[in-house]
């Protein structure tokens, strides 16, 4: 039997540290991982941020990121080790018998030229193709992608084509030099669920089509569950498991594996109140300055008391622009809004301290949410000082008080923002909320920047401060799995309109409209075969 | 203690040498500033340290005594051009609108007019004392540190600890000395150490063209301008006080780069 395409034994990659005012320190990023791959197959690398999934996948075009050491073990890619290969022998590889998919498609296209120089340069360069033959596979790769228009596609510059039609088009780059093996890190990541779909459906389309092998990184084991032979799931740089898909998803052995699995379905039971709404939100427009047509058209919402109204939608879709004008950063055009029993106005700088105190907001990206200059004491201590007029000792106890309601002990008082993980942050960010003793909390996708058992932790810590404190969440989320966890009515948003608009349980029971149809059959669900299914029934 | 880097140790060494002198001046000064105690450009012997200037007075007191007011001039003047042009940068940064339009533009109509020759024209106009020195070479400056907090303080208001300090209710005062300024504070320290070699420069240029300090009160500028006949006759005497001007802005270079460093490497910067 031959050698397989791409061996891996026993890698370690370290890099140096430099914190300040302190000795340099090494640290290990991968530790011993081993790992084959065939030719023709896919191999899935899953895990959580900082779990070294994305340094192994550069490592097989032995690349490592500033100031990454590829440090032990053995790389073989062809029968070469590559592990120390130097100047001719990378050029001769990268680009030619790897090529590599990164995560956002719109950085990594040069804005200047068009699609077709670039998708075909890394062959013409290589001299594995001439420029004809080489934008012949390119319009054939369009098509079988497809992309709109595949003979005139490549004429066009990176900013005529959309954020799903983008990636599509680096993939048709790193197919077009015919490699042997494909990195692909996270290429739908950062791509709404419906774009997601027919994205996967392509690239996996054109790896079977190109018989080439694949590694593909991502931390969504849905997404890999449709696509992968093999997954190997990886935390902080070392192999947890190792195994076929199938095995992974229906039988896994690893206790951290069985978690990541179970992470996806979760139910929450929708409460039911008669209470009168916390925010109502009548017949409401927006627009941007200077623009004509509406981002928010005739929006009418409502939220009870000590519930969660989640407002679905892709990007685009003005959900966030809702916070925006709910909170009063963004004033509405028409409509009105009522909180608690008051009209609330349409500027944010003339609302009252008590309608400022009692609306709170939470974002989606707790890292710059937080000054970084002021410790975690000073952050969730500052709306206690400026509404409650708090101080001293009293100020001290409260914010105590607070950590530990959000899970974090007093020792954190002191910390500052970059010496928290991405949870313990969010976790802060709640606190700040809570300590304004708000009636409603606006959570802007508080938990997609976050690894999943994370996010589930930071979910499950909104749902039991809504059963003690009885404070109502506008829960904005693309992810369907995280509504159903959480939420017990439901708007699905659309082009800045209201498509759907009900409890839980009737706006997720058919009879769909088109769109909520397709929002839902577009989730990746964690089981192999599904992608077929899906397309299948697309097709018919 | 951190360690701190050679270069950065040297500049201060020689900050700390020059800032001494200066602040000690009555007391090393061999001579009063305008004595006259020799002959016209004498050579440097054990009297006389440094040898006299054009008209016989001790050019190494001279030195001492220019520096204290170069020194001080380009300190008050630095101070002068910081509080303006960050307060006002800030200011604008956030309010933004036609505030920032009027006050952005009326700076971009002050820098369009080259510094030194509108410097020249105010002080030709002007008194030239050492306050309305300082308060013309403040002013003109403040325009570069303006636009510098304004880029700075724009990138930082509209993060979302910002917005978030908004929604809470805050006031103006708060968002831009408790939420942007301490995220601003490092290039805006680095830049004052730039600011003060520009005006040692500054104010040192403007003394050898005439309009800066004014005889018999000497600053470095001054006594280039004094000595600079000496130059054709082979007399060093209008080097040292350039060499001066060099080693201060140098050594506060020096210092300013390592600020640089620190300051960005500071909690806020520990991600990496």
């Amino acid at each position: 039997m031959d050698k397989p395409l791409l061996q891996i034994d026993n890698l370690t990659i370290e890099a140096t540290a430099y914190p300040p005012g302190e000795a340099p320190r090494r640290i290990t990023i991968v530790d011993g991982v081993s790992l084959t791959l065939e030719k023709g197959k896919v191999l899935g690398l899953i895990g959580e941020s900082g779990a070294g999934k994305s340094t192994i996948g550069l490592s097989a075009m032995a690349y490592g990121r500033g100031g990454i050491e590829l440090s032990g073990g053995k790389i073989h890619l062809n029968n070469r080790e590559i592990r120390k290969a130097r100047g001719r022998v990378l050029r001769s590889l990268r680009g030619a018998e790897v090529t590599y998919v990164a995560q956002s498609a719109a950085a990594a296209f040069n804005p200047a030229k068009r699609l077709m120089e670039q998708v075909t340069e890394a062959a013409v360069t290589h001299g594995r193709a001439t420029k004809a033959e080489a934008e012949k596979r390119a319009v054939d790769l369009f098509r079988k992608l497809g992309l709109p228009e595949p003979e005139n596609f490549g004429n066009r510059y990176p900013h005529q084509v959309s954020g799903g039609q983008l990636q599509r088009a680096m993939t048709a780059m790193a197919l077009c030099p015919q490699p042997d093996l494909v990195i692909f890190d996270e290429p739908t990541t950062a791509l709404d669920v419906t774009t997601q779909l027919g994205v996967l459906a392509a690239i996996k389309a054109a790896i079977r089509d190109q018989g080439v092998a694949a590694l593909y990184i991502t931390h969504d084991l849905a997404v890999v569950a449709q696509i992968a032979d093999n997954i190997m799931v990886l935390r902080h740089g070392k192999t947890v498991e190792y195994g076929t898909a199938e095995q992974i998803i229906t039988a896994p052995k690893e206790e951290y594996t069985q978690a990541l699995v179970s992470v996806v379905a979760k139910d929450h039971e929708e409460k039911n109140t008669d209470l009168p709404p916390i925010l109502e939100v009548k017949g409401l427009r927006a627009n941007y300055r200077g623009m004509t047509r509406d981002v928010l058209s005739n929006i009418n919402v409502a939220i009870q008391p000590g519930t969660t109204l989640a407002v679905v939608g892709e990007s685009g879709s003005g959900k966030s622009t809702l916070a925006r004008v709910i909170t009063g950063l963004l004033p509405l055009s028409a409509g009105q809004m009522v909180f608690d029993g008051r009209q609330l106005t349409p500027d944010q700088k003339s609302r009252s301290r008590d309608d400022l105190r009692e609306l709170q907001m939470i974002y989606q990206m707790a890292d710059v949410a937080m000054n970084p200059r002021q410790t975690v004491g000073t952050i969730i201590g500052r709306p206690l000082q400026f509404y409650f007029g708090m101080k001293g000792k009293e100020l001290r106890n409260r914010v105590v008080e607070l950590l530990g309601e959000i899970e974090l002990g007093e020792k954190f008082i002191d910390r500052y923002p970059a010496e928290l993980s991405g949870g313990q942050k969010q976790r802060v960010c709640i606190a700040r909320a809570l300590a304004a003793k708000p009636k409603l909390i606006i959570c802007d996708e508080v938990t997609s920047a976050l690894d999943p058992l994370v996010a589930e932790g930071i979910l499950k810590l909104l749902a039991d401060l809504q059963e003690r404190e009885q404070v109502s969440y506008m829960f904005i989320t693309h992810d369907i799995a995280t509504v159903r966890a959480i939420a017990d009515t439901i708007a699905v948003m659309h082009l800045g309109k209201l498509v759907r608009y009900g409890k839980k349980s009737e706006v997720l029971a058919p009879p769909f409209d088109d769109y909520t149809d397709m929002l839902l059959k577009s989730v990746p669900e964690l089981r192999m075969g599904w992608m077929e299914e899906v397309m299948g029934t697309a097709a018919e | 203690m951190r360690r701190v880097p050679i270069p950065a140790l040297i500049g201060l060494f020689i900050t700390g040498l020059f800032i001494l002198s200066a602040i000690a001046a009555p007391i090393i000064a061999p001579y009063g500033l305008s004595e006259i105690v020799g002959d016209v450009w004498e050579p440097a012997s054990s009297e006389f340290w440094l040898g006299t200037d054009n008209i016989g007075r001790d050019l190494l007191s001279r030195l001492i005594w220019g520096g204290r007011t170069t020194i001080l001039v380009a300190i008050a003047a630095t101070v002068v051009s910081f509080v303006t042009g960050s307060v006002l940068g800030l200011f604008a940064a956030v309010v933004g609108g036609w505030i920032d339009q009027l006050l952005s533009r009326f700076v971009d109509l002050i820098m369009a007019i080259p510094t030194l020759i509108f410097a020249l024209v105010v002080l030709s106009v002007m008194p030239v004392t050492i306050p309305v020195l300082i308060l013309v070479m403040g002013l003109l400056d403040s325009t570069r540190v303006f636009r510098l907090s304004r880029a700075v303080a724009s990138d930082i208001a509209v993060m979302d600890f910002v917005e978030a300090a908004q929604l809470r209710g805050e006031g103006r005062a708060w968002i831009i000395f408790r939420e942007i300024l301490p995220n601003a504070l490092s290039p805006l320290v680095a830049e004052a150490g730039m600011r003060f070699i520009f005006m040692v420069l500054f104010v040192s240029t403007l003394s050898f063209l005439g309009l800066g300090v004014q005889p018999p009160n000497a600053d470095w500028g001054g006594i280039v301008k004094e000595n600079k006949d000496g130059i054709v006759y082979g007399i060093p005497a209008a080097l040292l006080p350039a060499i001066a001007i060099a080693a201060l802005s140098i050594s506060v270079n020096l210092v300013a780069d390592w600020v640089l460093d620190r300051t960005s490497s500071l909690k806020g910067g520990r991600n990496g």
